[in-house]
């Protein structure tokens, strides 16, 4: 069935005439066979259009490295929904919902993403009227009755310094019965700003898509700008390129176990784990002056070489980084009372992590061996292969022990490529974009997997560009591990996960 | 007269030095150089120049709350003996006052969370109760074995009777009961392994979630009654742990400012070696302490 697809893979375009436009039975009858033979669905989008919409859905295989396209057309304001029988759809499907004004017959929990009205004036899949406010998070909640049942509302201000966004707990004294998140808070229109691009800001917008995966976003977004260019990436860049993404993977995850460790009360590693973040954010600013990656990544390259000097400064400071990031998990995993605190909170099964389509570490603590760098190699990672990193049990101590796994791959990987970057150009310059085509590029941040997909007219200008967070993946990953967990386990749990509010929202 | 007032300068100044001692030796373990050791004094003079902002949803009682806590540990205060002196107040039983101050204290500081109507502050009381009534039993216990051996119910008398004697003669049984009541306060106190007072998730939080209504000089004094029932709660230990007598009532006082400050290093170092218990552990603690207390009792009892 997925031969009516057309085959891709990561990092190329193809023209639109080539993507087969199939009848919509067809269409939706391909994605359930082919989610049901291993095949998991990166990006589900439609082209906001007045009456008949425009669908493409982009799939992934692991095992082989394919990716396929295809799309539809959907006539009048109705789409069958895959969600009953297909879970990971969930989300992508109440987009639809909410950009293109189309109702999802069949949704069985069909409510707004991100609040905001269709991109199509005048439709809207829930009718509602043209004076409503639209108020982000204002909605019918899930609820449980029943005696001793009681319900907890968080957010969207929270405690911490964190983004917003509501959680809403159906509890059973101590115990979560289920866990609705809603989002939308931070919702900017980046896709719909993008709309007939690119221009000098696009990539600029590109990096604060999530802000903590400036790479991971600006790099998926660059392999779109040089496949539709046709531009060669220089071997330099390519290896710049890589060094920055692990540097960006390794100071989040070493936020994220002493994110963990403050979390249970255990704070000698929580303050170790802070200042070697630091130290390696100052990693990534000795490569391009700025902490947090903006301005690494450029269409066609890198926007600065590393001369030796500094490359010699960078190799120092990663074996200081190494020592001390090796001694404060050390002595997080030594301290029984933390592990005991760790293991069997916040459990996700394969199952559940299969059927909801996570992605990153979150699905590999969980046993998916899931990992773009691995599954669908781009740049540098062709050449060299990363090991993957996996957990079994799907609990808090899994994810947490899968990001130390990877942080220390990171940096063999990191010291590795900093002792053997290739002489030559850093940059090639950018082209124009090609015509009527559709460009994908999947890229693993440290949260995951990111996709970007791009439709370009006849000018070469952007018709359309979907992007898909990891988080839009695995919130629903977090609402599931919560299930009859302790209340007082959720932020551990939460922070096991740490996804972005922003990187949802869009 | 003289120890009267030294000690209720004692009662009135050293509770927030305690605080910032257990600090300063945590940043210590995670090698940072941590809040200045005068801190607590800093924040809580602070709140007092401040405001109060009280929800309209709020009754008389959520005012009251933080006022009985505070005059319910200033009563106790001036009840435990601290170190080898009596304390300015004392009677025949007023052990069971004692022990029950707290749980004056207690019942107003729920029924004020309870009052504001919000998710967070009922589970912080519901916590909190839960896991005060199995906490209870031990501190009871514990002063029933001291009263049988002293032979009196006046606190100042059970608590100033442990001697190095003492301890030579019932050393298993003295062993049991510092144990015991090291737990309760930790316990009491809401540190770790019981609460982590420093977190900012209320989702986890016991006592700090039920306050988290409060401003201004209301908070101000929950806070200085927090740190008051540390003095006192540790006071107890130290005359149970370290019944020694320089025979000079100065130096007596010396010596116990200075247990209570390493009483304060002690718990800094428990809770920077070790994690939070998970919510379901706790009653399993709590109850072992009164299993430690109670042998305790039954080696006396014999």
């Amino acid at each position: 069935m997925i031969a009516a697809a057309h085959s891709m893979y990561n990092g190329s375009s193809a023209p639109v005439s080539a993507i087969p436009e199939l009848p919509l039975d067809r269409f939706l009858e391909t994605i359930m066979d082919a989610t049901g033979h291993g095949w998991r669905v990166i990006a589900y989008f439609g082209l906001p259009r007045g009456v008949a919409t425009p669908l493409y859905c982009l799939l992934a295989e692991d095992a082989e490295g394919r990716l396929a396209a295809m799309r539809t057309v959907c006539e009048g304001d109705c789409l069958p929904s895959l969600t009953p029988a297909c879970p990971q759809l969930h989300l992508f499907e109440r987009e639809i919902a909410e950009q293109c004004g189309l109702a999802i017959e069949g949704h069985p929990w069909f409510k707004p993403v991100r609040f905001h009205r269709s991109w199509v004036p005048g439709r809207d899949a829930w009718q509602r009227p043209a004076d409503d406010p639209l108020t982000v998070g204002v909605m019918e909640f899930f609820q449980v009755a029943g005696d001793e049942v009681h319900e907890v509302a968080v957010g969207p201000v929270h405690a911490g310094i964190i983004e917003p966004g509501h959680f809403r707990f159906q509890c059973h004294g101590e115990e979560v019965f289920h866990l609705e998140i809603s989002l939308g808070f931070q919702h900017r229109g980046i896709e719909r700003r993008l709309i007939g691009g690119p221009d000098l800001k696009t990539l600029r917008q590109m990096e604060v898509v999530a802000g903590d995966t400036t790479i991971g976003h600006a790099l998926a977004h660059c392999m779109l700008m040089e496949t539709l260019g046709q531009v060669k990436v220089p071997p330099r860049a390519q290896v710049l390129r890589g060094i920055a993404l692990e540097l960006e993977r390794l100071a989040n995850h070493t936020g994220d176990i002493g994110a963990i460790a403050g979390d249970t009360g255990y704070l000698p590693t929580a303050s170790f784990c802070g200042r070697i973040r630091g130290d390696i954010l100052n990693m990534t600013a000795v490569l391009c002056g700025s902490r947090f990656g903006r301005g690494v990544v450029t269409p066609g390259g890198t926007v600065f070489d590393l001369d030796a000097a500094r490359c010699d400064d960078l190799l120092k400071r990663l074996q200081a980084v190494r020592r001390d990031l090796t001694d404060a998990v050390e002595l997080m995993r030594s301290t029984p009372s933390v592990m005991a605190r760790l293991e069997g909170t916040g459990t996700v099964s394969r199952e559940v992590a299969l059927e909801l389509g996570l992605v990153g570490p979150a699905a590999r603590a969980s046993g998916l061996k899931r990992d773009v760098r691995v599954d669908h190699p781009f740049g540098i990672y062709r050449m060299t292969h990363l090991p993957l990193a996996t957990g079994f049990h799907g609990d808090v101590c899994a994810r947490a022990a899968v990001r130390w796994q990877e942080a220390e791959k990171s940096l063999d990987f990191v010291e590795e490529q900093l002792q053997q970057i290739p002489t030559g150009g850093h940059r090639t310059d950018s082209c124009p974009l090609a015509a009527n085509q559709l460009a994908v590029a999947l890229t693993e941040g440290w949260r995951g997997e990111v996709c970007h997909v791009v439709l370009t007219d006849d000018q070469g200008r952007f018709v359309r560009y979907k992007i898909v967070d990891p988080s839009f993946h695995n919130w629903q990953g977090l609402a599931m591990a919560l299930r009859g967990q302790q209340i007082s386990d959720f932020p551990l749990c939460n922070k096991s996960f740490n996804l972005s509010y922003c990187g949802s929202d869009l | 007269m003289i120890d009267i007032i030294i000690h209720c300068t004692v009662a009135l100044l050293l509770p927030p030095l305690l605080l910032g001692v257990i600090t300063k030796t945590k940043a210590a373990f995670a090698g940072r150089i941590g809040a200045p050791l005068l801190q607590s004094y800093y924040d809580i003079f602070k709140l007092f120049r401040k405001g109060s902002v009280f929800s309209t949803t709020t009754t008389w009682v959520f005012r009251a709350g933080p006022l009985v806590t505070l005059a319910a540990t200033v009563t106790a205060a001036l009840l435990v003996p601290l170190g080898r002196h009596n304390a300015p107040l004392s009677f025949d039983g007023d052990m069971v006052l004692f022990a029950y101050l707290f749980g004056l204290g207690r019942f107003f500081t729920t029924a004020a969370a309870l009052d504001t109507g919000s998710s967070f502050e009922g589970m912080g009381a519901a916590r909190e109760v839960t896991f005060s009534c199995l906490a209870e039993p031990t501190l009871f216990i514990a002063l029933i074995t001291l009263a049988r051996m002293s032979g009196s119910l006046r606190l100042s008398t059970i608590l100033t009777y442990p001697s190095p004697g003492l301890w030579l003669a019932t050393g298993a049984s003295m062993l049991l009961l510092v144990a015991a009541l090291f737990i309760i306060l930790l316990a009491e106190n809401c540190r770790i392994p019981f609460d982590d007072p420093t977190t900012h998730l209320e989702l986890t939080m016991i006592h700090e979630v039920m306050v988290l209504d409060h401003s201004g000089p209301a908070f101000g004094v929950i806070l200085y009654s927090a740190a008051l029932k540390l003095l006192v709660l540790g006071a107890v230990f130290v005359n149970v742990a370290l019944p020694v007598s320089t025979g000079d009532s100065l130096e007596d006082w010396g010596l116990f400012v200075v247990a209570m400050l390493a009483l304060a290093v002690g718990i800094g170092v428990v809770e920077s070696v070790m994690a939070r218990l998970r919510l379901l552990r706790i009653p399993q603690l709590l109850v072992g302490a009164t299993i430690l207390s109670a042998f305790g009792m039954l080696l006396v009892l014999r």
